[in-house]
């Protein structure tokens, strides 16, 4: 076991784990930011550089600190580590170089990207990035590319995390897309543009963190702020698949199936390509209620479905009268 | 029970002779009236004269084109989401191949309606936009005796193509431009 303190917060974890988790044991408070970390996928992580963190004090035998600031996703703690994360002003001034890295090829296309409002890198330059950017040349532009009627690639709007490649190496049976090129020109593509008819490859649609990767048969068919999240689940006949989804309505509409998303923004379970794309009716799934959204996400904007005054505790017609 | 120390105790007393003939009070009204006369009056006669509005005065609103003609609104939503009467909304479509002459980007809107009867006129969904393409404008809506069609499409929103017909927000733009 190996004690931590992450912005003057102690914890106890076991050995080998890295920074990153140990913060997010904490709680969201002084959890990192990250960009291509994610949790269910091994190897990945170390892209980005959005979760650098300070080490102020190595460990108890070797209390130097270290001198660069390190990816807390792949930096192992050690005991009596002590990390700064937000109290760092050194961290805040990185984070912010590498939002404005990340924002200098990526297209301001908001207004038209499918993943606004539950897009991580808006998210991210929101609250570590400034409102200016200071690059002048032309964005990197690609040759479109089809890869399959059910997801659509932007490449312009990909930050290269390398989720997807994870993601179709460990989730699906024989990847057939990956990194191309390398440096200011490597792209996510199909070789030779095969198709990508895996069973699960629409799981890169969960795992991007921008609006790379999308739902073809969600496409521009709303906001993501005007539908309605449902938690459901099914007995999928394939059985890597958990059947554990939410569904996105719009009225009476189902508009998308996703997989379960936890506070990270990681799907708890992969969902398989049927219950992604082809079961998009009521009378396919058992509905267990509607999904709890963070009150801070756009999406919970303008539900009303939580009242300050419970119906049943406020009746007019039963005020006391005034006696005196 | 007295609830407040506003309340005047009206007194029924007789009146006098001078009073019983009506006719100073008579006199005393039709001054006020015939004074009036000679005041400028505080009306306007509405259709053929109209009142000098404010230059960021909050009427009927416009979607814009832009230089060449194309729609500058690509259905993001945002002022939809900012509408606090929630009076706005929007169906989306992507663009084919052929109408790039009609939309500006990718993603247009198929359809938009503001509900003019909801719209509390506050100009948030102008703020929100980060398109350039809705405003609000000088004009008012037309007034009805029904409720039915104060639901505005884009066959009404939307300005023309022809540059007689194009709507002129410069003034209301200028509110928005930083020094």
């Amino acid at each position: 076991m190996a004690k931590v303190t992450i912005d003057g917060i102690t914890i106890e974890v076991a050995d080998g784990t890295t920074i990153l988790n140990a913060a997010r044991a904490i709680g969201k408070e002084v959890a990192p930011p990250t960009m291509c970390y994610y949790s269910k996928l091994k190897t990945s992580g170390g892209y980005c550089r959005t979760c650098l963190v300070e080490v102020s004090k190595g460990s108890e035998k070797d209390p130097r600190p270290m001198p660069k600031l390190v990816a807390s996703c792949r930096t192992t703690v050690m005991d009596g580590m002590e990390v700064k994360n937000t109290t760092s002003p050194k961290v805040l001034e990185a984070r912010k170089g590498v939002v404005e890295f990340l924002l200098a090829n990526h297209p301001l296309d908001c207004p038209i990207c499918d993943q606004a409002g539950e897009c991580h890198l808006q998210d991210l330059s929101y609250e570590h990035g400034s409102a200016k950017t200071r690059y002048e040349f032309e964005r990197r532009t690609f040759d479109k590319i089809n890869i399959g009627e059910k997801i659509q690639l932007h490449m312009t709007r990909c930050i290269l995390c390398y989720r997807c490649v994870k993601t179709a190496e460990q989730i699906t049976d024989g990847r057939v897309h990956g990194v191309l090129n390398r440096g200011d020109v490597s792209e996510i593509s199909t070789y030779i543009e095969q198709a990508i008819d895996n069973d699960f490859s629409g799981n890169v649609i969960d795992v991007c963190p921008v609006g790379a990767l999308t739902d073809k048969t969600f496409r521009f068919k709303s906001r993501v702020w005007y539908t309605k999240p449902m938690d459901a689940h099914r007995n999928c006949e394939n059985e890597k698949c958990s059947g554990k989804v939410v569904l996105w309505y719009k009225g009476e509409e189902v508009l998308r199936v996703t997989g379960r998303k936890d506070q990270w923004g990681e799907v708890e379970e992969f969902i398989c390509n049927t219950c992604r794309f082809d079961k998009k009716k009521t009378s396919d799934w058992t509905i267990e209620g509607p999904r709890e959204i963070d009150h801070s996400s756009v999406i919970s904007a303008n539900h009303y479905a939580r009242t300050l005054v419970k119906p049943n505790e406020f009746k007019l017609n039963e005020v006391n009268p005034i006696t005196e | 029970m007295q609830l407040t120390n506003r309340s005047k105790v009206v007194v029924k007393k007789e009146m006098s002779w001078a009073e019983k003939l009506y006719l100073p009070a008579i006199f005393g009204g039709m001054a006020i009236t015939f004074k009036h006369m000679f005041k400028k009056p505080a009306t306007v006669k509405y259709p053929e004269e109209t009142r000098e509005v404010s230059q960021v005065y909050r009427g009927v609103h416009v979607l814009k084109r832009d230089e060449q003609g194309r729609e500058n609104c690509t259905a993001c939503g945002l002022c939809a989401v900012s509408c606090p009467a929630e009076a706005i909304t929007m169906e989306a479509a992507e663009r084919k191949k052929g109408e790039e002459h009609l939309y500006r980007e990718e993603k247009y809107a198929a359809k938009y309606e503001i509900n003019m009867l909801r719209c509390i006129f506050c100009g948030l969904c102008e703020e929100a936009c980060p398109k350039d393409a809705i405003y609000l404008t000088d004009r008012i809506i037309d007034s009805k005796y029904t409720r039915s069609g104060f639901i505005y499409g884009k066959d009404k929103l939307v300005e023309g193509v022809a540059p007689e017909e194009r709507v002129d927000i410069s003034k209301r733009k200028k509110k928005y431009e930083f020094s």
